[in-house]
Order: structure tokens, then sequence, then C-alpha cells
């Protein structure tokens, strides 16, 4: 019988959220843990593993030269690397001080003490190593997880939905946020999380990153329509994506 | 005696976020013990100056998954406080009732997965599966009936979708509020064996008194989500003065500010508000203290995990308490509001500066907001629970380090580990601060 493959966990600058959506599988948690080798996941267990990875889990973004060694050494140790959560996948939250000249930021949180802790400019991960599998969102939405950790372990790929959340929201009979005067970015954002804060009587703000392709034109004449102001738009696109190259958009 | 001891622990796990312990003894002497918290920093702060006071909740529950609903619960009320907005009564019910599953659900997580394998002396929840796989399925469907009463009151527990700055964007209808009501009555009957469970273990013997400092409140009722700040030395200030209480200095191994009040260090969480509202607790919840034997004031903070199961006996009667009251007298739908960040000007907007203080898993949690006319936030400061704490937890090591010296490293590597966890510390969160006042040391 085949090995079971080994799997490890690890978190750079997050708040630990998606591990815990992880954890939140409750008892279908277990029947996930039956089909891996589990050597590494730090929140939650002490052992740790010296040898080979078959697949690493990786969450959180690159803010420091610390986090950016951790990741060049988790990848040359893992066959197959699978980023999960924005800001692993497009930087998240953490990207937005990337708007901002670093030392303004630094200093606001550390004041006079501020070069005690350096910091670099956020970045996700496939801006630094090659990642095999995306989990977007924040957080990821853990039947999705289940689904592309099943196709890494098969070694099939896993296609990201690649339209716009609004078609999630149609099929879920929302009533449009721009009828009622609002903005939401689900014209442009990647769905697969079933529009999921729309449902909840919120706006999409964006959290799963662009569609490869955005309707800007359509969007822009929603906008018009609407006599809604772009800039809104466009900072809102900035709480998630701030930290996406030209050449990822 | 004379002994050279050095503990050097990289990573401490089972805890959120990355620290590091560091012990030194030299000649019998203790010479070091430091909580070295080596987090990336974030800088919060700094990212939601010039964002929306109607976005702010919606960014600072990034600070941590484990508690998104309480930093979501505190960055609302400064934000509401800024604008001079007054919730209704169904909102602040709501609100006690996110704050309650908030409470449970990183609880039982700490009690079950993170502290229990060092009381029954395995390395990892998984490793209890053999011996005591009834309370890992326990803890999993304990978890689950959290989350998933958080799934319906707010659209997931890991970052809330809709409390909002005003009240809720959703309200749970009838059969929400049964579907909820049915969870609780599950999460009742498991912390029966786990008060059981928690009762037959065998806590570290280790005292030393400490300044508690928690939510006081004159009213009957345990304070979680409003009343005034005080201590166990007889401070008492009102939330907006919060500075005055935590005193937040740099330390250099540390990426966490410290905080100190009427002595060196001062302790939060659940222990602390033990120790200070033990009368205001649930009846259900003053008896499973007396059945694991815990009583205030306690001065073992190994025994804030027993502190916790109390809290969660509390909890869960305090929440099914709110269900049934809704059940009975219904739910306004009328009062659902749609924000997104105000374009419709719903909520009127002002100038303003306002702090929030919530009761939340690790302690006492300050979110503090400076808004312009237009509820652009000019200024903002986050002071979490864990940053409290960590100068309290290196003084605990002071004490305990010399009173174990004689044991084998491994055994002293084990029990400081344990008492560090025993604060729950959240180290994610606690690296989050602002406040540029520095204090020399
Ligand atoms: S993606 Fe969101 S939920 Fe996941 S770690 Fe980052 S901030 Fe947390
Ligand atoms: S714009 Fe937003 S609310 Fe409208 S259809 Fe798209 S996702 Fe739904
Ligand atoms: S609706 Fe938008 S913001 Fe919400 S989870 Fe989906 S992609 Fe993320």
């Amino acid at each position: 019988m085949m090995e079971r493959p080994k799997v490890a966990f690890f978190d750079l600058s997050c708040c630990e959220g998606c591990q815990l959506q992880v954890a939140n599988l409750g008892e279908e948690l277990l029947d996930v843990l039956g089909l891996i080798d589990l050597v590494e996941f730090r929140e939650v267990m002490s052992e740790t593993w010296e040898g080979r990875y078959d697949v690493a889990i990786v969450e959180g973004s690159v803010v420091n030269e610390e986090s950016e060694q951790r990741l060049r050494e988790i990848r040359r140790r893992s066959d197959l690397l699978i980023a999960y959560g924005s800001c692993a996948t497009i930087g998240g939250v953490n990207g937005m001080k990337n708007r901002k000249p670093l030392p303004e930021v630094q200093q606001e949180v550390y004041g006079e003490r501020a070069d005690w802790f350096p910091t670099d400019r956020t970045r996700p991960l496939h801006q630094l190593v090659k990642v095999d599998y995306f989990i977007h969102g924040c957080p990821i939405h853990p039947q999705e997880f289940i689904k592309v950790l099943k196709s890494a372990l098969a070694g099939l790929p896993y296609q990201v939905p690649d339209y716009a959340v609004c078609v999630e929201c149609k099929f879920n009979e929302n009533v449009c946020l721009y009828d009622k005067g609002v903005t939401c970015l689900g014209p442009v954002t990647r769905a697969g999380c079933n529009a999921w804060c729309v449902n909840n009587g919120n706006v999409c703000y964006g959290c799963r990153g662009l569609v490869s392709n955005p309707n800007r034109a359509g969007a822009e004449e929603v906008l018009r329509e609407h006599g809604l102001d772009a800039g809104l738009i466009a900072n809102k696109m900035l709480m998630y994506n701030a930290a996406m190259e030209p050449c990822d958009e | 005696m004379s002994r050279n001891v050095s503990v050097n622990v990289e990573f401490l796990t089972r805890v959120e976020g990355h620290g590091h312990i560091v012990v030194d003894v030299a000649n019998g002497v203790l010479q070091k013990a430091e909580l070295q918290i080596v987090e990336a920093p974030r800088f919060f702060e700094a990212l939601l100056q010039g964002r929306s006071i109607f976005e702010a909740q919606h960014i600072t529950s990034r600070i941590c998954g484990i508690c998104a609903c309480g930093h979501s619960l505190a960055s609302i009320q400064a934000a509401e406080s800024a604008i001079g907005f007054s919730p209704s009564a169904q909102t602040i019910a709501l609100r006690k009732l996110l704050l309650h599953m908030e409470n449970l659900d990183s609880h039982i997580l700490h009690i079950y997965m993170l502290a229990a394998p060092d009381l029954l002396g395995v390395q990892s929840f998984m490793g209890l599966m053999p011996e005591h796989a009834d309370a890992v399925r326990r803890a999993l469907r304990m978890k689950k009936a959290c989350n998933d009463v958080c799934d319906i009151l707010v659209g997931r527990h890991v970052h809330p979708i809709s409390c909002v700055v005003g009240g809720f964007t959703k309200l749970p209808d009838v059969r929400q509020l049964e579907a909820m009501h049915a969870l609780l009555l599950q999460i009742r009957e498991d912390l029966v064996p786990t008060v059981a469970l928690l009762g037959a273990l065998k806590f570290p013997e280790f005292e030393r008194e400490t300044e508690y400092v928690a939510l006081v409140s004159d009213e009957p009722e345990y304070p979680l989500l409003s009343g005034d700040v005080g201590s166990s030395d007889g401070v008492r200030k009102v939330k907006e003065d919060y500075r005055a209480v935590t005193n937040e200095f740099l330390v250099p191994h540390s990426t966490a500010k410290h905080a100190r009040l009427s002595r060196g260090s001062y302790a939060v969480g659940a222990l602390a508000r033990f120790n200070l509202n033990a009368a205001r607790l649930h009846p259900a919840a003053r008896q499973a203290a007396a059945e694991i034997g815990l009583s205030a004031p306690c001065h073992n903070p190994f025994l804030n995990t027993a502190a916790q199961l109390v809290e969660c006996v509390h909890c869960s009667e305090e929440a099914i308490g709110i269900i049934e009251q809704f059940l009975e007298q219904g739910i306004d739908q009328g009062e659902a509001v749609i924000v997104g960040v105000n374009e419709n000007r719903q909520i009127p907007v002002r100038a303003g500066h306002g702090v929030g203080a919530v009761e939340v898993p690790r302690g006492i949690l300050f979110h503090d907001y400076e808004v312009d006319a237009e509820g652009i936030i000019q200024k903002a400061n986050c002071v979490i629970p864990t940053g409290q704490n960590l100068q309290n937890i290196e003084d605990d090591m002071h004490k305990l380090v010399p009173e174990i010296l004689d044991r084998d490293p491994a055994e002293i590597t084990l029990a400081l580990e344990m008492l560090v966890r025993a604060y729950d510390p959240c180290i994610s969160c606690s690296t989050h601060f602002l406040q540029v006042e520095f204090v020399g040391r």
C-alpha cells in the first residue's frame, strides 16, 4: 500500500483565520486527517518534521526578510505548495500598507523605536516562489479547501472559477446592491464563495481577487447609471488587492 | 545550588502567532526570563488611517481569526461612539449573543485543543485520539455548533459579515432562532462531561498574587460588552481613560507592547474576570466553578483554563436566555441596516473620538478611533489583551523558574510552555499596537 502523503501547514504574516477555517470543519476534519499524514501544524500540534513534504499548505503573506527565507525553505522541501487565503494568494489586507511609504507606516505604530521592527513591502507567495494551487478568500471557504486538497492529493488540477461573484449572487436571487445605491465589487471579483457577503446583507469587498478579464466598461457603466463615483470602487479595491503587481492584474 | 539551565523554545507551539520563550539560569541564579514575540508586525493602525469608519470593523476583524467577532464588536463600539450613534436594544442583545458565542468557541478551542494535551501528557490534540476519542469528538462537535450559530447569526465566525456599524445587515427569523436554540442546547449537554473532565485533571500548583484588570459594573450582569475598567487593586476608570490603565511600553524582544498599572504588571482574561466578577456569573456557572474547585480570588495562572470553562457555562446559559427571549417577543426585521460604506448616508456622521472596550476571550480589548466630519479615520489605536498579559507572564516565569529549578530541563521547559499557554496568548493579535509613547526600562 502507498504511504500516506506527508502534509504540513505553515503560517506567515496573517490572522490565522484560514487555518481556523480548517479546524472548523468539525468532525469532517477527521475524515481529511484520515487521508493524510499530518506532520506539522504549529498552531495545534507540537510535533515537527525534518523530512520532505508532499504537500505544504501556506497561509499569510511575506512582509519581511525572515518570512521570505522561511517561504523559500518550505518551497525547497515541498513537492506541492498550496497558497491559502487572500494574504497568501493576493496579499490581502496586509497589502494596504504598500500604498504608503514604509517608514511612515512604521513610525505610526512604533514611533521612535520604528527601527527595532523592520518590515518590507507585502507580497503574496507567487511573487516569490512557484505556487501549485490557490485557495482564495478571506477567510477561505472550507468546502473549497477540501476540493483543492483532494485535487492536490490526486495529482489533478484545480480550476479557480474565473467568472464574477455576480453570477453566484444572481443564482442566490439577492437584490443587487447597486439598486440600493451601494457599490459592490461583485462584478470584478472572482467567484467561488457563493457570494458569501452579499447573501448576508453586506457588499463584496473583493477578497478573492480580480477575475482575469474584468469587464471594466460594464462596471463603469453601472456606476454611471447609478450616479456613483468610480473613485469609490478604486478605493475599495485597494482593501485586498493593493499588493498585486501591475503584471498580476 | 549552582546550576545552569538554559531554555530556548523556538516557535512556541499550540498558541496563535509566533513567540519564543528564553530563560537563562547561571550558577543557580535566574538571569533572564523572556517571552519573545517575533510575529511580524502588520501595522493595522496605519492601515486604518484614511479608511471609512464603516470599513473599520471589516479591516480590524482581520487582526485575528480566533477573536474576529470580538474585534468586530470593539471596533463597532468605538466607531459608533465616535460618530455619536446609539444602537437599539435589539442590536445590543444580538451583539451580546455574538460575544457569548465568541467566548465559548475560543475557550473550547483553548481548553480541548491547546491546554488539554498538556494536562493529559500528550503532544497534541491528535494525540488524545487513542485514549480520549470521546473528548475529541465532543470538542469538535461543540466547536462546530458554535460555528453553526455564528453562521446563522453573522454569516460566519471567522470575520463576521452581517454585524456592522448601526446594527445587523441581516436578522434571524423564527426558524433560525430555533436552529440556534437547538445548537445551544446541545452545547449545554456537552459541557456537562467537559466540567467532569476538567474537574478530574490536576493543574500545576503555583501561585503569584497579581493585579487583575477587567470590565466592572454596578449592574447585576457579568460585564462583557459594557462597563468601566476596574482592577483588583481598586482602580476604576471610564473606558475612555484606558491609556491610564494600559500604560504601554516597548521592549526590544517583543514586537508587541507591554503594559503595567499599579504594579510592574497586571493580568487580563478569564481568571481576571472571574476574580473581579464571580458573584455576577450565571448560577449554573457558579455551580460549575464549585465542581471544579475554583473560587475567587484565585492566584494560580494555570487555572485560567478552569475559569474559561466556568465562562463557557455562563456564556451558553446567557445565550440560551437571549434566544428564548427573542422567541417569545419576536425580532423586528425592520431594523436591518443597508449601509455598505454608508454611501446613502443612512447613518449620520460627524467628527469625533470614540473608544470601544470589550471582554474578548483573552481579556479586555480596546479600540480607539478619531474620525473627521466625513467619517474618515485620522488616528487609530488598538490595545490587545495578550500584550497586556506579556509582562505578567514574564513576572510569573521569574517566580516559577526558581521553584522548579531542581527538575530536569525538559520538565522545566514544559512547565514554562504550559504557563504561557495557560494565558491563551494570541500572539498574532498582540503585534498590532500603536501608542507611540516609549517608557524606558
Ligand atoms: S486571508 Fe484573511 S482570514 Fe486568511 S489569514 Fe489572511 S486575513 Fe486571515
Ligand atoms: S454587484 Fe454585488 S450585489 Fe449586485 S449582483 Fe453583483 S455581487 Fe450581487
Ligand atoms: S462576497 Fe466578495 S468579499 Fe465576500 S467572500 Fe465572496 S469574494 Fe470575498
